[in-house]
């Protein structure tokens, strides 16, 4: 099928009266201004990052994730702008030897669980359904913020995928699967409303490469770990905690980015060459065709940090300061204005004494009734 | 021996008659009934219409009201031209109040609704404008231009207006708009390298059209020992900001708040430099200051919009005074950087406001008015109001209090109107073109009525602009952005996971083939039965 066309939409300028030709003539300062957005084009950076297995021998996902979660945060990215989907929770699994912890390195090196992480979807509510809307804004209005990729059009995203996958799919929590048309579509919804100005897709699976070969959305780079028909294979393990800590590919990548700082001036290329085929056993992949940039000129914290551009402001407003007048206390609203709150529902309560009185009644009409011997009954 | 049971053939009859009636009742009543429920309900969409969008053609329109003052028509043409006596005297004390007294009376004479111009045409001799000054924009929707009509030859009201064009072109397109903001509104919806590099500056700049807005302003107090900082916020929003948004209701909703964070620091460390005795920051290490502080202000979580955070930074006390460089190397009047599509942040030092042996935490009273002039210039760029260059004899009358002068504004409906149209029929077509490439997708009835109201609405808005009303058509264009993201972000609209056929065959296979094969079996020995049947009949004739 092919890949919907954006339409054009030509203007036509009318004024009311005769048009002749266009004189505008602008100053150039703002040229030199304008010089430093262009080496590219966006102004913020998200990133989302999901780990679909569950299980505690799937230890190594979560470690994978949450190694990129780190580098991401450490290089500027807040948590605001970060969608994390953990599918299982290690840190604090029955199994795990050293509880509030996950590490990535044997002998317990490097902890990336670390004291502020933010969770934004976790255990069961990762699941493809959720991944897809995460992606294409179709969430419930319901959807507290943290949830949602909130991202413009000129937004470069980091997807880093990790998990068990085959040849054009990917496992989700051992019951469900995500094919590479259905991503490839979730892209180009993406593309279409202009969710992103540029995308880089990571993905370490087996036979990784499969997922990013349906693409077909402009300004998309991918990278995968392994080949179509190559397993991806899991670094080392740690004989106390008992599984394997982390997967290959990721292992290097993380080392890779451990000596990236926020003013780095490495690029695309480098990332390219992390984890060759005498570390990883793996070949890992990469594609760039779908980029309008050339990779190399394309900066490894245009998607890992969040170099802000900043512009200073030349220009000022004089305002005269304006006399207050200072507000009374009387004139402040009442407190129930400012805090909404419903008026208590008060309960009707009968009168005073009125219960008391019913009672008497009772009990005199019963003795009344069935005379005073029953009295000592009672008393 | 055969054990086959001997059927009689009233018996065999009714064997047959059932078979065919099973037979039947599966294909007329059984294929219909599970067609029907396996399909997807798909509501109606005007799809003739939608495809109309695709192919938009959008005009607009500026309605101009050319006046002319008294001698700059020769008398035959002050005949021709349609008069009605006007008559503005005023003496002034001053030369430069003069021009704005004038401009405020004008304006009070004329009627001009949004998105409309009047021009005033005053002679060449004229006192009232400086020598070098051609052309004299004011705050409202006027402009004064100097021009000598009088003796173009042929006098007749066509040659006349001909003759001025050119330069009213030029004040039009300082006042309402030119190629350059067109295609910047349109710049995510068109070929690369149509918009130039300042076009596409400004449009990374300001935010997107969104139908409301964050805005959040932060006082950071990283040492509350030393200073105890009081700033009026509540008073500086409602005299100096309030009155912007308040003029900007009709293009998106605001909702403000403001905080104080205490300890929080900058994430570089400024030099000292002793030339200036001053900490200093440089251009390149404002990037990054940005990142930390972010990750302590809050947000509003309520709501999806758009942020745009303000920042106060006193420097504490170990760092004043702290002064931002430029790439020049030369000291910033403002002392503030602002970062595109975030917000903006101020150094305000106060050191000057205490010796070295009062008595800390020292009591400092912020002058909000000097803060809330870098703000409001910050806001006004985050908004989209351009800085525009002037054209050469141009002058351009600064807003000052109002924050806004009304044909700044109106510069920026006709660009919000033009962008929401652009979006808003993207956004249909593109969601039609979905929802016909994949079938599995359920539309219910209320995304077919969003779609619906968002055609009408764009139609709508694209009348306005033809017709030259810029308040409704930006009304209609709000209109449509906002039904057509309903319906294309409804949760309801995530196709069905992707079923390849080989996986829908293992799906009906068990159950239909069990229940099929009996039915094709007993219909396969009818028909050979009445064939034979037949052929015997043949040959007993023969």
């Amino acid at each position: 099928s092919n890949p919907p066309v954006a339409p054009e939409i030509s203007s036509s300028v009318a004024l009311d009266f005769v048009l002749i030709g266009r004189t505008s003539a602008f100053l150039l300062l703002h040229q030199a201004r304008a010089e430093r957005f262009f080496r590219s084009d966006h102004t913020n950076n998200w990133a989302v990052l999901v780990c679909t297995s569950r299980f505690w021998f799937n230890y190594r996902h979560v470690a994978n994730t949450l190694s990129v979660y780190r580098s991401v945060k450490r290089l500027g990215i807040p948590d605001s702008h970060i969608v994390l989907m953990l599918a299982d929770d290690m840190a604090c699994n029955h199994r795990n030897p050293k509880p509030a912890t996950v590490f990535s390195h044997k002998n317990m090196e490097l902890n990336v669980y670390g004291d502020d992480v933010e969770v934004d979807y976790r255990g069961y509510e990762v699941t493809v359904e959720n991944f897809l809307r995460v992606l294409t804004g179709r969430l419930p209005p319901s959807t507290p913020r943290s949830k949602r990729l909130l991202s413009d059009d000129h937004s470069n995203i980091l997807i880093y995928l990790t998990g068990h996958g085959g040849n054009g799919f990917l496992k989700f929590q051992d019951s469900e699967e995500i094919s590479n048309v259905e991503l490839a579509d979730a892209f180009e919804q993406m593309w279409q409303k202009r969710r992103y100005n540029e995308l880089l897709f990571i993905i370490d699976t087996c036979q990784g490469a499969s997922m990013y070969e349906r693409f077909y959305s402009p300004n998309l780079m991918a990278l995968a770990s392994s080949q179509v028909g190559e397993d991806s294979l899991s670094h080392q393990p740690d004989l106390a905690i008992g599984v394997h800590l982390m997967d290959r590919y990721t292992f290097y990548l993380l080392e890779f980015l451990e000596d990236i700082h926020p003013a780095s001036q490495a690029n695309m290329n480098d990332l390219f060459k992390v984890c060759p085929k005498s570390q990883c056993v793996s070949t890992p992949g990469h594609r760039t065709d779908l980029f309008q940039r050339d990779p190399g000129s394309v900066l490894i914290t245009d998607f890992f940090g969040s170099v802000r551009k900043v512009e200073i402001t030349m220009e000022t407003i004089n305002l005269t300061p304006h006399t207050e007048t200072a507000l009374a206390y009387v004139d402040q609203l009442p407190v129930a204005q400012i805090i909404h709150q419903k008026p208590k529902q008060k309960d009707w309560h009968p009168p005073d004494g009125f219960i008391l009185g019913l009672w008497t009644l009772i009990l005199l009409v019963f003795f009344r009734t069935y005379g005073i011997k029953h009295l000592k009954h009672i008393f | 021996l055969s054990i086959r049971p001997v059927l009689s053939d009233p018996e065999k009859q009714r064997g047959r008659s059932a078979a065919v009636a099973i037979a039947a009742l599966v294909i007329a009543a059984g294929i219909p009934l599970w067609w029907k429920t396996t399909e997807t309900y798909r509501a109606w969409l005007p799809a003739a219409r939608i495809s109309e969008l695709e192919a938009l053609q959008l005009e607009l329109r500026v309605e101009v009201e050319v006046v002319f003052a008294r001698g700059t028509l020769s008398p035959e043409q002050q005949k021709k031209v349609p008069a009605s006596r006007i008559t503005y005297e005023s003496c002034c004390k001053s030369k430069s109040l003069c021009l704005v007294e004038a401009d405020h009376a004008l304006h009070t004479l004329t009627e001009t609704s949004c998105g409309s111009v009047v021009i005033y045409i005053i002679p060449e001799a004229s006192a009232l404008l400086p020598q070098d000054m051609r052309v004299y924009v004011g705050r409202s929707r006027t402009a004064l231009l100097r021009s000598q009509v009088a003796s173009v030859v042929g006098a007749g009201l066509p040659e006349v207006l001909a003759a001025l064009d050119p330069q009213m072109e030029q004040v039009l397109q300082t006042m309402s708009f030119n190629h350059q903001d067109v295609t910047a509104a349109l710049t995510d919806r068109l070929r690369p390298g149509l918009s130039t590099r300042d076009s596409l500056a400004d449009s990374m700049r300001a935010f997107k059209s969104s139908p409301g807005y964050e805005i959040t302003f932060s006082l950071l107090n990283p040492d509350p020992k030393h200073h105890q900082l009081h700033w009026d916020v509540e008073a500086a929003l409602d005299a100096y900001i309030y009155p912007l948004l308040h003029k900007m209701a009709p293009v998106a909703n605001f909702s403000v708040d403001s905080q104080i964070l205490y300890y929080a620091v900058l994430g570089v460390n400024p030099r000292y430099d002793a030339s200036a005795s001053a900490y200093t920051l440089s251009a390149d290490s404002l990037a990054h200051v940005i990142n930390p502080v972010e990750a302590r202000l809050g947000s509003n979580a309520a709501s999806s919009n758009p942020v745009l955070n303000f920042l106060l930074y006193v420097p504490d006390s170990l760092h004043s005074p702290l002064i931002i460089r430029n790439d020049q190397k030369q000291e910033v009047a403002s002392n503030a950087f602002h970062s595109p599509r975030w917000g903006g942040i101020m150094v305000y030092n106060v050191d000057g406001a205490y010796g070295n042996d009062t008595q800390f935490p020292v009591d400092i009273a912020i002058d909000m008015s000097r803060v809330m002039g870098v703000f409001l210039s910050q806001l006004r760029l985050m908004l989209g109001f351009q800085q525009t260059g002037a054209p050469p004899g141009f002058v351009l009358e600064a807003a000052g209090r109002e924050g806004v002068a009304e044909w700044e504004l109106d510069r920026l409906l006709w660009s919000r109107s033009v962008e929401n149209v652009a979006t808003a029929s993207a956004s249909i077509t593109s969601l039609a073109q979905l929802l016909d490439q994949i079938a599995n997708i359920v539309i219910n009835d209320n995304i077919a009525q969003q779609v619906a109201s968002a055609v009408t609405a764009l139609q709508a808005a694209v009348a306005e602009l033809e017709a030259g009303n810029l308040a409704l058509a930006l009304e209609h264009s709000r209109e449509a952005i906002s039904a057509s993201e309903r319906a294309f972000f409804d949760p309801s609209l995530l196709h069905l996971l992707y079923f390849p056929d080989d996986q829908k065959f293992a799906i009906y296979i068990p159950l239909f083939l069990p229940m099929c094969v009996p039915i094709l079996l007993s219909l396969l020995k009818i028909f050979r039965e009445v064939q034979q049947h037949r052929a015997e009949k043949r040959a007993k004739r023969d």
